[in-house]
């Protein structure tokens, strides 16, 4: 940049930077309306699973007698008003399953033929990544490593999810047919293994949520409006130079 | 100062400003839509059979759906009599007061106004079919349990109801009217559905629906009515208590 070598009068070479915004385009319109579509009908499964899963609450965390957490605590079921709701729960999920089903099931279609899977499937290198990632996002390491639109503990848990959606699936299948489909049943274990299954999967959905959470507040604005949006305002920086003033800009004649 | 580079940064930040109302603008539109739907559904005035109207149709198309695919080939699967548990959960009560000696007879309405009567010892000419298999109950539990009687198929045959398993439902209500289930005919014809009078290779007990009751492996356990009074034969669906009660009608497995 000619322009910028221009002296001033005190000798010094000046050159200054302005910062400006410009729009990133980050997430599709299709992956938007997939998430957003995908959190209210994941609650409603979530929610009237738990009204059917009132109706025989036997699974504990604990060994012999004793019990470490207990699913779930009578207080529970009291605040989210479950008691004596087996059949209500029972019509929602099995309308909300095609919601769930078609809507997780487009969206991967989506991430495969619009090539957005190379952005979130892992790769060879991702899971060792993630345990950096993991390092840094807990402040016990300082750096990060170089990331892509996700980082790699963000491709294993994006993937993980779509494979534990699929997993909901299968092993609710089983549950709901398990003579029709009695080699889904065979599958997953048996009768009672799958609906263990479909149970520890759901609870694997609410930790995934606090955790995506989290990240998400700790993220930022940016971060959150963009799964909104589309898309990120990155700043950066623009060398200007301001006109010199004509009294300063006579040093060609000493 | 009118610097071109900050013209351009004021013309980004209209940009964005403009694009964040928008997007944030359907955004909110489409969640309180989403909500506004579903409170409709939930609030919606339940029907005499205690669902909502919507809901009872997505049961219906369901059970449409799943029916396409029912084969009656396709059993539950067999246990050894040993895996069966020694005394198997009794978990209703609902047309089973007082108790039934051998004064009970078995009414078979082959049409209205030709009622067929017949006595456990009719049942039992049959030939005996055992089955042990993995009871479910819509509740959420199961249990491996042993069960011998007559194969409704066979007894259909025996007793000429030929015409009758051509309909598509049977109906089956206790003697003293207050339980009563209906189950699609493919269900009744699958080879392991039993006219039921021996729990582990002895009479039923009175809380299992003695002298006879219905077990059919395809269905939840709500759908294997305990002590057989009346049986009809129907193209309409016959009344069903748990359907009543807000309960998918089919419950096939």
């Amino acid at each position: 940049m000619a322009a910028a070598k221009k002296k001033r009068s005190n000798g010094l070479l000046y050159v200054a930077f302005i910062f400006l915004k410009r729009i990133v385009k980050k997430h599709p319109l299709a992956i938007r309306w997939f998430h957003w579509i995908n959190f209210p009908v994941l609650t409603v499964m979530i929610w009237s699973g738990l009204l059917i899963y009132w109706a025989n609450d036997v699974y504990r965390l604990g060994w012999g007698d004793k019990t470490l957490v207990k699913f779930f605590p009578q207080s529970i079921y009291d605040a989210l008003n479950v008691p004596f709701h087996l059949s209500t729960g029972m019509a929602f999920h099995f309308f909300f399953m095609w919601l769930f089903f078609v809507n997780g099931f487009l969206y991967v279609l989506y991430t495969i033929f619009s090539g957005e899977w190379r952005y979130l499937a892992p790769d060879k290198h991702s899971f060792k990544e993630a345990w950096l990632v993991l390092l840094h996002d807990l402040h016990i390491r300082k750096t990060a490593p170089p990331q892509g639109k996700y980082n790699a503990a963000q491709r294993v848990a994006y993937s993980a999810i779509i494979v534990m959606g699929a997993g909901s699936i299968i092993t609710g299948l089983a549950i709901y047919k398990p003579i029709q489909l009695y080699w889904l049943c065979y599958l997953c274990g048996g009768y009672e293994a799958a609906r263990i299954e479909h149970f520890a999967l759901t609870i694997g959905y609410v930790l995934f949520f606090l955790i995506h959470v989290i990240q998400v507040i700790l993220a930022g604005w940016n971060n959150f409006q963009a799964m909104v949006t589309g898309f990120e305002v990155e700043q950066y920086k623009e060398v200007t130079v301001p006109e010199p003033e004509p009294a300063e800009t006579t040093t060609t004649d000493a | 100062m009118s610097d071109p580079a900050q013209e351009k940064d004021k013309a980004v930040q209209r940009e964005i400003s403009r694009r964040t109302i928008m997007s944030f603008s359907v955004f909110f539109v489409c969640m309180a839509l989403g909500v506004f739907l579903f409170l409709k559904l939930y609030h919606e005035p339940a029907s005499a059979d205690n669902v909502q109207p919507t809901l009872r149709t997505v049961f219906k198309t369901n059970e449409k759906l799943f029916s396409l695919f029912y084969s009656k080939i396709r059993q539950a699967r067999s246990f050894k009599k040993k895996d069966a548990v020694p005394n198997a959960r009794v978990n209703g009560d609902v047309g089973m007061g007082g108790t039934l000696d051998t004064s009970w007879r078995l009414k078979v309405v082959r049409k209205p106004g030709d009622t067929l009567v017949l006595t456990l010892d009719d049942i039992k000419a049959l030939p005996k079919t055992e089955v042990v298999f993995d009871f479910k109950c819509v509740e959420g539990w199961s249990q491996v349990t042993y069960w011998g009687g007559a194969r409704f198929s066979d007894f259909l045959q025996k007793y000429n109801l030929v015409s009758q398993s051509t309909m598509k439902y049977v109906g089956m209500i206790t003697p003293d009217g207050t339980y009563y289930v209906g189950n699609d005919m493919p269900s009744m014809m699958q080879p392991q559905t039993l006219l039921c009078y021996e729990l582990n290779g002895k009479p039923l007990p009175q809380n299992q629906g003695y002298p006879l009751r219905l077990i059919i492996p395809v269905k939840y356990g709500i759908k294997h009515l305990k002590r057989i009074g009346i049986m009809y034969f129907s193209n309409e669906k016959p009344k069903d208590y748990w359907a009543e009660q807000g309960y998918d009608y089919y419950s096939g497995l």
